[in-house]
């Protein structure tokens, strides 16, 4: 031992390779601190020097522009910070919907592309190959100027026998309004889904106590379905009519009244969808060929279909293999939603960048916009860690 | 063990030393600074005969020096606005705008042709000029008090007195901003039409939709897409634009102007002599067509015996000097550029398809705006 104890005494700790990568560490950390002082300072000098000193204190002031879509009230007397909130609310609305539709079709699509049948497998391929080899931006512009904005003018709608009407102006959709018994047929509605929820809760349990597992949420759909249809009668009997339907109709320049979704929203949607599913396919594919062929045979000779080997057997397996790269594919679809400033769709980009040129805060602003972003990108990456988690565990 | 431990205590001491020698460094440096900054608004307070000291500036040298110095100047200019600033099929910029440039140009070096364009749109335009990526803009840019102010720049004399207009299709029946009510607009994204279009709707209390699109090309192909009932822009702009359009003859612009719209030419904020050149620049422009002066005659108006003319083109005198010039600015500007009649002529007059009246854009002494100060 205290030969070991000169020996090591005998290096000098400069020439210690432990110390020296400890050193080396220190080092760089060290020199990428200084660096990004420098680059801080020299911007903050630099601002300062222009004459605009970075200060976040404009965001309260008046916006003085109109924003096409919100989802919250806003005018040109509203301030930036919910003039940015409007484009905020406007990214996430885009992008939920781009996830939930994109997830579905890449599913389709992925399941399409293992078909034996020949035309399905050729077709979910020609999809593939296609759709995410066009630049994303390319792709949206072309649905913007060639597709939605050659849609039909206002006074030539499609219509769909005045159900839904199609223009290049949006497309406008019957949509149900509340009136008169709302207010009460709410709580009957709240009630109908809470017994629903119970019975469907009670059929589950039947069927892990029995082994034979009834189809408890048609159960649970059935009985919210009966109740919220009689609870209407009633509603209607004591407060008047709950809810009627808003039909689309040409007043003025415009169609008014239902549902709506502007041509700039459905190019960014759409084109989000379409561009991302692709992606999702591949990932899916490779899920689904991940899991070993021997548990589809296992699932075949036990006598599973061929629906429930894949819904029992091999997607629970694949998620595991899924989840990582559809993770990436959902904060990809997140973060190309700022593409909306091409085709005119005001998201957090596009409006961020219409109050840098109106307040001259170039700086600030995308520091905001990059600071939500962020914070969405890791919160989707945060859920979905835990769903890997999760599906990891129940996986043996 | 307890070796290592204190060799690594030892490294981030120097590490912390080293962090600290900057932050003391700053320190020091710091209260320099602030003493320079205090100091220079004193200095020019009790030497008011200095009032070129800029404790703005950071390069030592000014505007003038650097631009010298690479030989052009670089222009922040539209490319999509035919007859201001546009981007012709054979790769040249051409427009009302582009000879101020050409006439920027012609005033530091004598020669028209050193002019570098930087095609920006809207919302690119300050940011660019904040950051030193551009001289000088000029691109129909509407001059405001929060772009003088917060937005860094300085304004040179109004070169063309706009107003926002819409053009709406003429089967449509829209009249009056009343008959707007419920329609869909389409306007550029981070122009002043977008705000004056808002506050215009508001104080009537006409409920529309603005579409916003990033460039002009973008916003008039979503009108002529039928997805706007108008399309708002400074009325300039929109008879140019109206050019282009596949049936103009469709359209036409309603006889209501939203709001005034001075555009001109744009410097940053800092450098007072070159801010001095680009005004008198355009004033220089102004003069010479009050004083009758033409690219045509300017070397016979060169020996005149109007005193003010002999000032202009520096037969008298050293105004071109006092810029920081040479003599002969003004003659290179009209001689090669010529004067603001043959500017607007040329790009915007009668002979080309605008066929714009010259309206508030004439000389003060045929009723217009035009005014410069005295050459003296």
């Amino acid at each position: 031992m205290t030969f070991k104890k000169s020996d090591h005494g005998a290096v000098p700790f400069w020439r210690d390779e432990r110390y020296l990568q400890i050193i080396a560490q220190v080092v760089v950390v060290a020199a990428l601190l200084v660096l990004g002082y420098w680059l801080v300072h020299n911007l903050l000098t630099g601002l300062e020097a222009l004459g605009t000193p970075l200060s976040f204190k404009f965001l309260g002031l008046t916006s003085q522009f109109d924003i096409g879509e919100s989802m919250i009230e806003y005018s040109r007397n509203s301030t930036y910070t919910q003039a940015l909130l409007v484009g905020l609310l406007n990214t996430i609305k885009v992008s939920f919907l781009g996830i939930v539709f994109a997830t579905i079709f890449g599913i389709i699509v992925g399941i399409a592309r293992l078909s034996k049948n020949w035309l399905v497998n050729k077709l979910a391929t020609i999809y593939v190959e296609t759709l995410r080899n066009i630049p994303l931006l390319v792709f949206l512009i072309f649905l913007s100027t060639s597709v939605f904005h050659k849609l039909p003018r206002v006074k030539d709608a499609l219509s769909a026998w005045g159900w839904a009407f199609l223009t290049n102006r949006g497309i406008y959709i019957v949509w149900p309004q509340p009136s008169g018994g709302w207010d009460v047929y709410k709580w009957f509605l709240l009630g109908s889904f809470i017994i629903g929820f119970i019975v469907a809760a009670i059929k589950f349990r039947e069927g892990r106590r029995t082994g034979r597992m009834p189809l408890y949420w048609l159960w649970g759909f059935v009985v919210f379905a009966l109740l919220a249809a009689v609870s209407w009668f009633i509603a209607q009997f004591m407060a008047g009519q709950p809810m009627y339907l808003d039909f689309p109709s040409l007043q003025g320049r415009n169609f008014k009244g239902g549902k709506s979704l502007t041509p700039e929203f459905m190019a960014i949607f759409t084109g989000l969808v379409i561009y991302t599913s692709a992606f999702i396919a591949e990932v899916v594919r490779a899920g689904i060929q991940s899991v070993s062929k021997g548990q589809r045979e296992a699932a075949t000779a036990v006598g599973l279909s061929g629906f429930q080997t894949m819904r029992l057997v091999i997607f629970p397996q694949a998620m595991r293999v899924i989840i990582p790269p559809m993770t990436s594919q959902y904060l990809n679809l997140t973060k190309n939603s700022s593409l909306a400033i091409a085709v005119g769709y005001p998201d957090l980009f596009a409006v961020g960048s219409t109050i840098i040129n109106q307040a001259g805060r170039a700086v600030e602003i995308i520091l905001v916009t990059m600071g939500v972003y962020l914070t969405f990108s890791l919160l989707t990456a945060l859920f979905m860690n835990w769903y890997n988690k999760h599906t990891q565990l129940v996986e043996r | 063990m307890s070796r290592k431990l204190l060799v690594l205590f030892l490294v981030l001491l120097l590490a912390v030393m080293a962090l600290a020698a900057c932050g003391g460094a700053k320190e020091t440096a710091a209260p320099t600074e602030a003493a320079a900054v205090t100091s220079a608004p004193t200095a020019t307070e009790a030497t008011a005969a200095q009032p070129t000291e800029k404790p703005a500036m950071q390069e030592g040298e000014g505007m003038l020096a650097t631009v010298k110095a690479r030989g052009k100047i670089i222009c922040g200019v539209n490319q999509a606005v035919p007859g201001f600033g546009f981007l012709q099929s054979d790769g040249s910029f051409a427009g009302f705008d582009i000879d101020f440039c050409k006439a920027l140009a012609a005033a530091v070096f004598g020669d028209a042709t050193k002019v570098e364009y930087r095609p920006l749109n809207a919302k690119q335009r300050f940011t660019a000029l904040q950051a030193g990526e551009i001289d000088v803009l000029i691109r129909n840019t509407t001059w405001t008090l929060t772009r003088d102010t917060e937005l860094g720049a300085n304004f040179a004399p109004t070169t063309f007195y706009d107003g926002q207009g819409i053009t709406v299709r003429k089967d449509s029946g829209i009249k009056t901003l009343q008959d707007l009510q419920g329609a869909s607009i389409c306007v550029s994204s981070g122009t002043t039409t977008e705000l004056n279009l808002a506050d215009q709707m508001a104080a009537n209390g006409i409920e529309y939709t603005p579409v916003v699109f990033e460039t002009a090309d973008e916003t008039t192909g979503a009108y002529l897409d039928g997805r706007c009932d108008a399309y708002t822009t400074d009325k300039s702009g929109l008879v140019a634009r109206m050019s282009m359009f596949p049936h103009p003859e469709e359209h036409m612009i309603m006889d209501v102007t939203l709001s005034k719209e001075p555009l001109g030419p744009v410097v940053r904020q800092g450098d007072d002599q070159w801010f001095d050149i680009v005004k008198w620049m355009v004033f220089a422009t102004f003069q010479a067509e009050e004083s009758g002066v033409t690219s045509q005659n300017v070397d016979d108006m060169k020996n005149a015996d109007d005193p003010n003319v002999r000032k202009l083109l520096g037969t008298e005198g050293d105004m071109g000097a006092k810029l920081g010039l040479d003599n002969d600015w003004a003659y290179n500007i009209i001689k090669q550029v010529g004067n603001y009649a043959e500017i607007y002529n040329r790009n915007l007059g009668p002979d080309t398809v605008f066929n714009l009246a010259r309206g508030m854009n004439s000389s003060y002494v045929d009723g217009g705006l035009l005014y410069s100060p005295p050459f003296r």
